[in-house]
């Protein structure tokens, strides 16, 4: 009974003083600094930085100089914390979220027949332009929903509409490309009004279309010529330089400017 | 000529990955290139060499003296453990290009079943120590030679064009498959 006991703790005692000596006599100089850097990472060792793990990475920001953001973890207190320590600036890419630029659901612009094929935006489009009446706005068949990795684009079932949660959405753009009717832009997350319409028709025609659709009365341009700009009968913002002014919400007599991407 | 038996014997007939199944988590894990299975595979031959060594050194003065063979797993993992870590250190001292070269794959090779089992296949054996080295040695090439294979494999599949259901994992694990049967063919050498 004592002799294994002995033996196991003999053996872990000598591994480890070998170990320990070991580091003392072939212990290699390292920048300090790197050490640091790791203290200060999250040490989740994820690999998410495309470095091998959150040391490879201490190692890259200390002498390759690698920008701490990299890091996908960090939060930005964090990169923050890192970038002074190692006397180096930090710059955030100004994050961009997708914003879909139609908010009539079917309600506002009603089916003009009976749709029975796959489930697809582009498949419906296929079959005489598909069913909507707004030949321009969104079909709500989860195209873009199915293509975005992180799950942020939501159909509502019942409005046929899609919805993008900013806070799940991380701006990769992959949604942008698949929407058959051109209807998503990456758009500044900090942006606080958006122009939720897409149809460049006539008020006349837009009105018969969607109850939503932009009719071009140019209301909103008036109070904020520099940012909103008419392309025909449409009012477009400017995303270089937005609109923080809410008050565009209230003159909009369709009611198709929206404050937050979340709920229309 | 026993020596060149075992050799042959543990790279072809009894490939630890392709007819032992053992460290096939590495074998699928790090075979996506070529460079980086090299790297690999010298970590895990240098270690397996080592581990076999000083396992059955243990073994043959320890643990069969006093009759304590039922430790032989235990000590062995906890050998093979800090073995693993202080050839990290003294590497990272000595040969800092060797070290760069094995990099993440030195401590992922502490968890490797590859190594455990050539210590306990030197036990089950009764090999001496010379052999158990060598056995060591030798599997560590079979390993080698598999992963290196494997890996060349995986590149050209990465180019090739499958079925979209076989794409990735699926068709490198049927290639796997196909390679274990090939070295099936070698088991009348020896």
């Amino acid at each position: 009974m004592i002799a294994p006991l002995l033996f196991m703790a003999g053996i872990g005692l000598l591994l480890g003083i070998t170990i320990a000596l070991a580091n003392i006599f072939f212990s290699v100089k390292t920048d300090p600094r790197i050490e640091e850097v790791e203290d200060m990472l999250p040490g989740a060792n994820c690999g998410g930085c495309g470095f091998a793990g959150c040391n490879a990475f201490a190692k890259a920001v200390v002498l390759d100089a690698v920008e701490p953001q990299k890091c996908p973890v960090c939060s930005k207190e964090e990169a923050e914390n890192i970038a002074s320590h190692m006397g180096m600036s930090v710059e955030f890419d100004t994050p961009y979220v997708a914003l879909v630029k139609c908010c009539g659901d079917n309600s506002d612009s009603p089916e003009r027949a009976l749709y029975n094929g796959v489930t697809d935006c582009s498949a419906a489009l296929l079959v005489a332009g598909a069913t909507k009446s707004c030949q321009h706005g969104c079909l709500g068949m989860a195209t873009c929903a199915r293509a975005c990795p992180f799950n942020a684009i939501e159909i509502d079932e019942k409005r046929h509409i899609a919805i993008v949660h900013p806070e799940l959405c991380v701006g990769c753009g992959k949604c942008v490309s698949v929407c058959p009717r051109n209807l998503i832009d990456m758009v500044p997350k900090s942006a606080p009004v958006h122009i939720l319409c897409s149809s460049p028709e006539k008020a006349v025609l837009q009105k018969k279309a969607c109850s939503k659709g932009c009719i071009g009365c140019r209301k909103c341009s008036k109070l904020d010529p520099e940012s909103i700009k008419m392309d025909g009968f449409l009012a477009v913002m400017d995303y270089d330089n937005y609109s923080t002014n809410t008050e565009i919400i209230d003159v909009c007599p369709v009611h198709c400017i929206y404050p937050s991407l979340e709920e229309k | 000529m026993e020596f060149f038996t075992l050799l042959i014997s543990s790279i072809l007939v009894n490939n630890f990955v392709l007819s032992k199944f053992l460290g096939v988590c590495p074998f699928l894990g790090v075979s996506k290139n070529v460079h980086t299975a090299m790297g690999m595979s010298a970590a895990v031959t240098l270690v397996m060499t080592i581990a076999a060594l000083v396992a059955a050194i243990v073994n043959t003065y320890i643990l069969v003296p006093y009759d304590m063979g039922y430790l032989q797993t235990l000590s062995f993992i906890v050998i093979i453990a800090s073995l693993v870590q202080i050839l990290e250190v003294v590497l990272q001292k000595l040969s800092p290009p060797l070290y760069q070269a094995l990099g993440i794959f030195l401590p992922l090779i502490t968890t490797n079943c590859a190594v455990l089992g050539v210590a306990v296949l030197n036990v089950q054996n009764n090999l001496s120590i010379l052999m158990s080295t060598w056995y060591g040695f030798s599997s560590g090439l079979g390993f080698s030679l598999a992963l290196l294979l494997f890996s060349s494999i995986r590149e050209r599949l990465d180019l090739a064009n499958p079925p979209k259901s076989f794409e990735g994992v699926p068709i490198a694990l049927i290639a796997a498959g196909i390679l274990a049967m090939i070295f099936m063919g070698f088991s009348g050498l020896v």
